[in-house]
Formats: C-alpha cells, sequence, structure tokens
C-alpha cells in the first residue's frame, strides 16, 4: 500500500495554493496599506485601529448580539424538537430528520427570499391581520425580520447534532435512573441533557458561526442599510474597495470564530 | 402536543417554500394575491437570456467541481491513511479549514489570491474556488472508509500480482463506493448552492443562479418564484431518491429476515 502514499501530493500543492496562501494574504492585507495591489509592503496596525472607532464597534456588538439571540432561539426550539423526533421508531425518525434536512439543502438566497412575500407591509401575514381589523405591522427591514430569517434558516444546524448524540443515547440508563428513584426532571437533568451535551455544543457552535457571518439574511430581510459583520467585509471588498480595512475585520471575524469553538471544546465534558 | 410540536416546526420550514411555489404559478404580479393559475412565469423565465445561462453556469459548475473534487479527494484520502504522521495532521488541519471558516472569509481570501495572480475573474476562478471547496467535503466523506478498509486486501491483492493501479481500480475504489457517492452528492449540492463564494471570485458577467436571484430581489419579480420552484422541486427530488431508496432497501431486508 506504500505506493498511494504519493497520491496526496496533488492535494499538498493544492491546498497550499487555494487554503494556505488566501488565509496569509488576508493576514498580509489586514496589517498592510497600500491599496489593493500589495506593491510597497507599509506595515501598520490602522486597518485594527480603525475598526476601533464607535461605527464599527457598535457594528460588532449588534452582530455578537444578534448572533447570540439566534443560537438561543434556535436551541429552545431545537432541543425539544429533536427530543420529540428521538423518541419515534427507526423509520419515523430517519423521515422527521430527512424532512429537517431538505431545506438546509435548498438554496439559502431562495429560503430566505420566500420570507419576504410573508414579512412585507401589504404581505401575507399583514393581510392575514387586516381580516381580523388588526392594523398593518412593520416586520420588514427590522431585527425581527432578520432574526426569523437567520432562525429558520439555521434551525437544522442545531436540530440535527442534537439528535444524533439523543439517538446514540443508551435507553437503559434512562431506566436505570428511575429504578434508582428519581424523578423525571431529574433524570433528564442528570441523564439526557447531560448525555447529550456534545450535540448541544455542537449545534451553537455551528448555529452562532453561521448568525455571526452571514451578509446575505441581513442584506434581504435588513435592507441596505442595515450592517452586520459580514455586510460591512462584504462593503469594504464590493463597493469601497478598502481591501486592508475588510481583511482586517474577516481577520478579527476568524479569530473569534476560532476562539469561540476551544471555549466550546473545553466545556464539553465528552472531551476529558 | 408533541405531534403538535413537530407540525408546527414543519410549517415553519416549509411555509415560506410553498408559498413562493404557490405563487409562481399566480397571474398577475401580485405576491400576495392570488388571481388566478397561469404559467406565465414559466415562460418569461425560458424567454429571459440571463436567468437561462446562469441556470447552465450553476449547472456546468457544479457538475464539474464535482467530478475534480471526487477525484482529488478520494485520492488523497485514500494517500492520507499512509503518510507520514506529521504530513497526515498537516493535511487534516488544512482541509478543516474551509469547513470551519465563515464563508465570507475564505470567498475574500480566494478573491485577493486572484486578483494578485491576476487571473481574469470569472467563469474559471469560478470554477477553481468551487472545487476548493468541495474537496474537504469529499476527504471528510471518503477517509473515514479508506481508515476502515482492511490494508491487507490491497496487498493480497498485489500479492497476486496484481500492479498497483489494478488493486486501487479493482479493490479499494469499489470498497469506497458509498463514501465516494456520499462526498459526490454532497460536494454537488455544495456548488450548486453556492452564493457567497461564487459572489465574491466572479466577474465579467459570469453569473450563477444565486448570483442573479441576488440581483433580481431588489425589485419584486415572480420569475425568481418560478426559477425558485424549479430549483427546490429538482433538489428535493433528487433528494428523496437518495434517502427513500436505502431506508426502503432497509425495510425491505428487515422484512426477509424477519
Amino acid at each position: 500500500m506504500k505506493h498511494f502514499k504519493h497520491l496526496t501530493k496533488p492535494y499538498i500543492v493544492w491546498s497550499f495554493v487555494f487554503v494556505v496562501i488566501p488565509l496569509l494574504l488576508i493576514a498580509l492585507y489586514a496589517f498592510t496599506t497600500g491599496g489593493n495591489s500589495v506593491k510597497i509592503l507599509d506595515f501598520t496596525l490602522r486597518n485594527f485601529v480603525k475598526f476601533l472607532e464607535p461605527t464599527y464597534i457598535s457594528v460588532f456588538l449588534k452582530s455578537i448580539k444578534l448572533g447570540l439571540t439566534t443560537t438561543s432561539i434556535c436551541l429552545i426550539m431545537g432541543y425539544p424538537l429533536a427530543y420529540f423526533i428521538s423518541k419515534f421508531n427507526d423509520k419515523a425518525q430517519d423521515l422527521l430528520i430527512l424532512g429537517v434536512t431538505i431545506p438546509m439543502w435548498i438554496n439559502l438566497l431562495l429560503r430566505t427570499y420566500a420570507w419576504l412575500n410573508l414579512l412585507a407591509d401589504n404581505g401575507i401575514i399583514n393581510n392575514l391581520l387586516s381580516i381580523f381589523g388588526i392594523s398593518p405591522i412593520t416586520m420588514m427591514y427590522t431585527d425581527f425580520s432578520v432574526t426569523l430569517g437567520m432562525v429558520c434558516n439555521f434551525l437544522p444546524l442545531m436540530i440535527i447534532p442534537i439528535h444524533t448524540s439523543l439517538r446514540k443515547m443508551d435507553n437503559s440508563l434512562i431506566e436505570a435512573a428511575y429504578d434508582l428513584g428519581a424523578n423525571r426532571i431529574q433524570t433528564f437533568r442528570r441523564i439526557v441533557l447531560k448525555l447529550s451535551m456534545p450535540g448541544v455544543l455542537n449545534g451553537i457552535i455551528m448555529v452562532f458561526l453561521m448568525s455571526i457571518s452571514t451578509f446575505v439574511i441581513p442584506k434581504l430581510l435588513g435592507g441596505g442599510q442595515y450592517l452586520l459583520i459580514g455586510n460591512l467585509i462584504e462593503s469594504q471588498f464590493i463597493s469601497v474597495g478598502d481591501w486592508n480595512f475588510g481583511s482586517a475585520i474577516s481577520l478579527l471575524l476568524a479569530i473569534i470564530i476560532l476562539i469561540s469553538m476551544r471555549l466550546m471544546k473545553k466545556i464539553d465534558p465528552q472531551d476529558e | 402536543m408533541k405531534k403538535l410540536y413537530i407540525v408546527f416546526c414543519f410549517i415553519f420550514f416549509y411555509l415560506p417554500i410553498l408559498i413562493t411555489m404557490i405563487f409562481s404559478f399566480n397571474s398577475s404580479k401580485s405576491l400576495t394575491h392570488f388571481t388566478g393559475f397561469s404559467l406565465r412565469w414559466y415562460q418569461e423565465l425560458i424567454n429571459n437570456k440571463e436567468i437561462v445561462s446562469a441556470v447552465s453556469v450553476s449547472v456546468t459548475i457544479a457538475i464539474l467541481a464535482t467530478i475534480i473534487s471526487t477525484i482529488l479527494g478520494t485520492i488523497t484520502a485514500i494517500g492520507l491513511s499512509k503518510s507520514r504522521k506529521f504530513l497526515k495532521e498537516y493535511l487534516l488541519n488544512v482541509n478543516n479549514v474551509p469547513i470551519l471558516n465563515p464563508e465570507i472569509v475564505t470567498a475574500i481570501g480566494l478573491m485577493i489570491l486572484f486578483s494578485s495572480i491576476s487571473i481574469d475573474k470569472g467563469y474559471l476562478t469560478m470554477l477553481l474556488a468551487h472545487i476548493c471547496f468541495c474537496t474537504p467535503y469529499v476527504i471528510t466523506s471518503v477517509y473515514p472508509k479508506v481508515r476502515s478498509l482492511d490494508p491487507n486486501l490491497a496487498n493480497a491483492a498485489m500479492d497476486l500480482g496484481a500492479t498497483p493501479v489494478q488493486a486501487l481500480f479493482k479493490v479499494i475504489l469499489p470498497l469506497l463506493r458509498p463514501g465516494i457517492f456520499a462526498g459526490a452528492l454532497l460536494a454537488f449540492t455544495m456548488s450548486f448552492d453556492d452564493f457567497v463564494i461564487s459572489y465574491f471570485v466572479t466577474g465579467n458577467g459570469v453569473k450563477n443562479i444565486s448570483i442573479i436571484v441576488y440581483n433580481m430581489t431588489k425589485r419584486t419579480n415572480p420569475t425568481i418564484n418560478a426559477l425558485s420552484t424549479i430549483v427546490i422541486v429538482v433538489i428535493i427530488f433528487i433528494l428523496l431518491i437518495v434517502n427513500i431508496v436505502p431506508i426502503l432497501r432497509k425495510s425491505k431486508e428487515r422484512k426477509y429476515e424477519g
């Protein structure tokens, strides 16, 4: 089988060119000034200092806040769903999980776009409300519409890992807990919740990662003025043209996500 | 109570999609009042050259990226199990980068790369970028299967006179088929659905379906509903076939066993 060792060579080259070098380039741009073509290397921390301006800090805090809100809602909605699904027989579980997975395979843009028709001022929900004599509520282009879009798109990412760890759980442990006199709440807290923790943590990481870095959902459901970290990066590269500043924000984003993953891994009881 | 909650969640997932599909058959431009059944928007879709070319870009890129990344990912996964520890660790870590990094960071990294080596941004850059983010998913689906292979199998084949290439094609690859198939499917849908990375690395008017939708959402346009409906039906159809067939097969096998 030694002959096959050389099969990794193409990917070693490929991954160096298309994975490692881009990361180095982002770092290089983040620490230099000199426009969009690095000809004169002028090292500086200016791009990071610029991020400390109140406008950008508030964008940053808003992103974190929305990310945490979305993650909490997904956890509160997703855990019971995963738990209920895990109580069905095997075949029904497969089908229900398939039902949860299918939306994930459909283009995120198309799924987000679909909410526009529902939430607009003269949209379907407001039309329904007006039948009951309730005056239209502005839902589009608010925190509400952006959070709703994120929850709808990212909820499966919470449900699937939790369901996987619940399904793996040995049911005799729960029976044993009851036999030893634990009540339902104790059993849930001490056994079920504890054993599903790896799934919960995985779900939290995935949802938080996705919601903190998305720029499509805030753009479509939040409008052009709605800025999150993702939109800030996009505008630096597409419209403003300050690639150095854009790279600095991206670097910060990547670091935040790395740190949060490390933190999550640390509190994972299974990882010891 | 439990069932009610499950139904509620499924409505939450599927209602927007269903409404898009229903309104794609609307006879008027309204996205809120259904005025009658018509195929008007499908007609407009076919006549819209921009959309038709975007569909062909999405489909051809997805096919090419799937083929290339499946080959690249599979040979890497096979070689990986035989590599030295240091190289293995390095490659597995590098492989995780595009999976764990936010899409937007991968996207701008590639965008900077392409402009610093001054390749014209367009079809080629989009294809390269797609291979770049698809390959790691192929490796992660194939590698566990390679590890569970019995290493003696290939050796046995070679002892019996097979060349390494024959051993690869006649012994190893057939055993890896489920993993390769899963990786290829993942690669295809990832590529077909991608927006963020395509959006940053494309240029010269080359657009895929996602980019067209993104540009069109600025004004109400029921043609998007028609396009959505077609894409959704195709994806759901593929997924149902891929997923339902094993479930059916499993239950049939169980019946025979029982």
